[in-house]
């Protein structure tokens, strides 16, 4: 029963990942005062791409074919240890959140070695980009994902969640320190306005976009799907760490029904926001996003300060 | 013109004499015409420099037996044409790209189409010639036949020598022709360490047509169609600019109204071309929801062009002798009100552009172009007013309706991007109260007077402010109405070079927002 719902919960991970992609880009229209496409659109999408042919560079080795199945794979497998809609699955017990980190560094470093693989100059610029970016990056998730784990004396997310639930609603600065960063690093990994632009064509502007420049077909469709679920990851992440109340922890129809419920409301909440401040703010200069992630590992680590000194000694 | 602005003209007179330079002076209809021989070709540039003037176009002709190649120079309010002529069988000068970086790509132009040498030129790569057409055949001489001879493909053009950076960590990124996104194709190559750029270097003539070619042997009616087809976007300051030149070697004057007419429909077309633009450049650092409404409101503004001139674009609404289309006291009152409605909107959506911190983040400072730079490339249009040009064809070479509408020259100094943006702003506002005026004032009359045959080797120059900037357009007709030369000088022509120099010390991924603020035309400069 355990590893059915885990796989279930995955299935729906990899499932409404798309979804929520369709409902920020419908947020934005709205916001533009647009008329916005389906809901469905980004499914229309990946089904128009698998069932193109897709083109590969005559110079491309085996790496650049492999990379959108190890991508996909290892998205996969981050959305099986990420609690969705119950705790205590037994995927999420075998893997913890510094094994998490680990598959998006793997996916990210087949990603880069593919950019660079064909020889483009913008394949190799957007590498060098993303590398830049992640090398920031991921010290401050880390930075912000030590804060809960100090916290609840676990690395494992299914516990992290049991024990922010068993505090009830406590103001921890720590807590709120980390949820700023984790948003911050969130829109940076996921390449959101403003450190990336999803939306454009522009090739010299580019990072994650630049490195994918070359992929068709299926290849393409993979990739952005995993893209997709990655967004919902970090999504997912912040809204059950930090405000997990609706998650079940019983498998009972009920319990998971409105686990589902609650995680898809805190969803749509929360790519609202995203939505809201990709209309408000322009992309920021290349040069601009170290301070940016500075910051957000300046969050991080003020989280970590503030759990030290406030919320040990006690 | 008055009294000071033609100083710089008598001053230029006298030095040349000092320098036992000779000049026969004459004009062709106000523009003063000064020939001398072709070896004071550099000299004389060289002294028009020292009186500060600009370089407004160079072109050449081929008369019987010779070249003849012209020059115009402006300062302030007073452009001078400047001419000489070598033999067909020596067809080389000296060259003025020297004196006038902005004459280089001009020169390179000439020596591609009509096979003349310019001595000592900087650079002398070919320039719009890619492999068309045969290394020593040259299209605008006259024994070259007006179908070329085009092979089914066009050879790559692969031997081009295109500068190289050299060193660690040195590298190149060579970005088009083909570019994602509808626009034209142009090709860039950059050298860059990191992501800063060292040096870019601009390779156009893709979109070449051979439309100075393709003019030679129309009629009047039929140069004004071509002339509207230069640059989409510019398609009535094009032709109007081809007009005027054909109306003064005709010795005709247009209507009152058909000239309120033409101001309208140019600065509508100034109006439409800067909303897309301003909408533009935010959605190139990622601000979408300026192009939206800027997008929205252009649309608007194209339904109604539709709707009262019959073409969204305005294109072959100006003919020889007139105008082809023309406004009833009713329309002039719904486009009134139209005034209104987009200065309420515009009320609206420049303050979110203005306070917003994040767009001004990216675009002060960026693609920074100074005022000496600026000069020294002739930068015209929203280019050269950013940087501090002072120059706007509609005050400087005024011709009816603008020499009774009052305007203010929208005019900055600050060189970058923020600013070409927002001079594009005021202009649309300087359009508006322009517009306002022409509809309030707009006299009747015929919209078109009879064309007249012009004299066997009559020449006209029409000089237009299109929303690019200054379009001057050169004009000659054989006998029997046909056009022998047609060269319209687009803004873009001397406003390219000024990118590859507003690029420098940027980084990488500021340069598609760079290149945005510039906008040259790629149609307009292939040509």
């Amino acid at each position: 029963m355990n590893w059915l719902m885990a796989i279930v919960q995955t299935g729906l991970f990899v499932i409404l990942a798309p979804l929520l992609t369709g409902w920020i880009k419908w947020c934005k229209c709205r916001l533009q005062n647009r008329r916005a496409p389906s809901l469905l659109q980004p499914y229309r999408d990946l089904w128009k791409l698998t069932h193109k042919q897709p083109v590969v560079a005559e110079q491309a080795s085996w790496l650049f074919i492999i990379t959108p199945y190890v991508i996909f794979s290892a998205m996969i497998l981050a959305a099986s240890t990420v609690p969705l809609i119950a705790v205590d699955l037994p995927t999420s017990a075998s893997a913890d959140v510094i094994v998490l980190v680990g598959f998006f560094a793997l996916a990210r470093f087949f990603q880069a070695l593919a950019g660079l693989d064909i020889g483009t100059a913008f394949g190799g610029m957007g590498s060098s980009r993303e590398m830049t970016i992640s090398s920031l990056a991921e010290p401050a998730m880390l930075m912000a994902v030590f804060t809960l784990t100090m916290a609840a004396s676990t690395t494992n997310l299914s516990f992290a969640i049991g024990f922010v639930l068993d505090q009830g609603i406590v103001l921890r600065p720590s807590f709120v320190f980390a949820l700023f960063a984790l948003i911050l690093i969130a829109i940076a990994e996921t390449g959101r306005i403003p450190v990336d632009n999803p939306a454009t064509h522009l090739e010299l502007t580019m990072i994650h976009e630049a490195m994918i420049l070359e992929y068709s077909g299926r290849h393409l469709a993979l990739i952005e799907w995993a893209s997709e679920v990655k967004l919902m990851l970090y999504g997912v992440l912040i809204a059950n760490i930090f405000f997990p109340w609706g998650i079940a922890q019983q498998f009972t129809w009920s319990a998971l029904g409105d686990a589902l419920l609650s995680i898809v409301a805190k969803l749509m909440l929360l790519a609202l926001f995203l939505a809201l401040s990709e209309t408000l703010f322009a992309k920021m200069r290349l040069f601009r996003v170290q301070e940016y992630l500075s910051f957000a590992y300046l969050l991080g680590l003020l989280g970590l300060l503030s759990h030290i000194i406030l919320e040990v000694s006690r | 013109m008055s009294h000071s602005e033609s100083n710089w003209q008598t001053g230029l007179l006298e030095q040349l004499k000092n320098r036992n330079i000779p000049v026969e002076t004459s004009a062709v209809s106000a523009m003063p015409l000064w020939k001398i021989a072709a070896e004071h070709w550099r000299g004389a540039a060289e002294l028009a420099e020292r009186q500060s003037a600009r370089w407004v176009s160079g072109w050449a002709e081929q008369r019987t037996g010779q070249y003849e190649l012209n020059t115009v120079f402006a300062r302030s309010r007073g452009y001078l044409l400047l001419r000489t002529t070598v033999p067909e069988g020596k067809a080389e000068l000296p060259s003025q790209a020297t004196v006038y970086p902005a004459a280089n790509r001009s020169e390179r132009h000439t020596q591609d189409m009509f096979g003349i040498h310019f001595l000592e030129h900087p650079d002398n790569r070919p320039w719009l010639r890619h492999k068309a057409w045969k290394k020593h055949q040259y299209p605008l001489r006259k024994d070259f036949p007006l179908a070329g001879e085009p092979e089914k493909v066009t050879a790559p053009d692969m031997d081009y020598q295109f500068v190289k950076g050299r060193g660690a960590g040195v590298y190149e990124i060579p970005v088009g022709p083909v570019h994602a996104g509808i626009i034209e194709p142009g090709h860039f190559r950059f050298q860059a360490v990191g992501e800063t750029v060292l040096n870019l270097e601009e390779r156009l003539g893709y979109v070449h047509k051979g439309i100075e070619k393709n003019a030679e042997g129309r009629t009047a009616e039929q140069l004004a169609r071509l002339a509207g087809r230069v640059s989409g976007d510019s398609t009535v300051a094009h032709a109007w600019a081809a007009c005027q030149a054909m109306e003064q070697a005709a010795g005709m004057t247009i209507t009152p109204h058909a000239a309120f007419i033409r101001g309208i429909l140019t600065e509508r077309e100034r109006i439409a071309n800067h909303m897309g633009d301003i909408g533009a450049i935010c959605n190139d650092v990622g601000f979408a929801f300026a192009q939206m409404q800027f997008t929205r409101l252009r649309e608007l503004w194209l339904r109604n062009n539709k709707q009262f001139f019959a073409h969204r674009l305005l294109m072959d609404c100006i003919v020889p002798g007139g105008v082809s289309c023309s406004l009833t006291d009713e329309a002039c009152k719904t486009l009134q009100q139209e005034l209104q409605a987009l200065k309420k909107e515009l009320g609206e959506i420049l303050p979110a552009l203005d306070l917003n911190s994040s767009l001004e983040d990216r675009l002060l400072t960026a693609g920074w172009l100074s005022e000496e730079t600026a000069a020294a490339f002739s930068a015209v249009g929203y280019v050269g007013r950013a940087s501090g040009q002072d120059v706007d064809a509609r005050r400087d070479a005024p011709c009816p309706p603008y020499d009774r509408l009052n305007f203010k020259v929208a005019l900055e100094n600050q060189g970058d991007v923020a600013s070409r943006l927002w001079v594009r702003v005021q202009e649309i506002f300087a359009s508006i109260k322009l517009l306002a005026q022409m509809l309030e004032q707009l006299p009747e009359g015929e919209t078109k007077t009879a064309w007249q045959t012009p004299a066997a080797d009559s020449e006209g120059i029409g000089i237009i402010e299109g929303w690019r900037g200054e379009i001057v357009t050169f004009v000659r007709f054989t006998e029997n109405n046909q056009i022998a030369r047609f060269y319209p000088r687009d803004p873009s022509v001397v406003n390219w070079p000024t990118l590859e120099k507003i690029v420098m010390n940027n980084i990488v991924p500021d340069f598609p927002v760079c290149n945005k603020s510039v906008n040259g035309s790629y149609s307009g400069h292939d040509l």
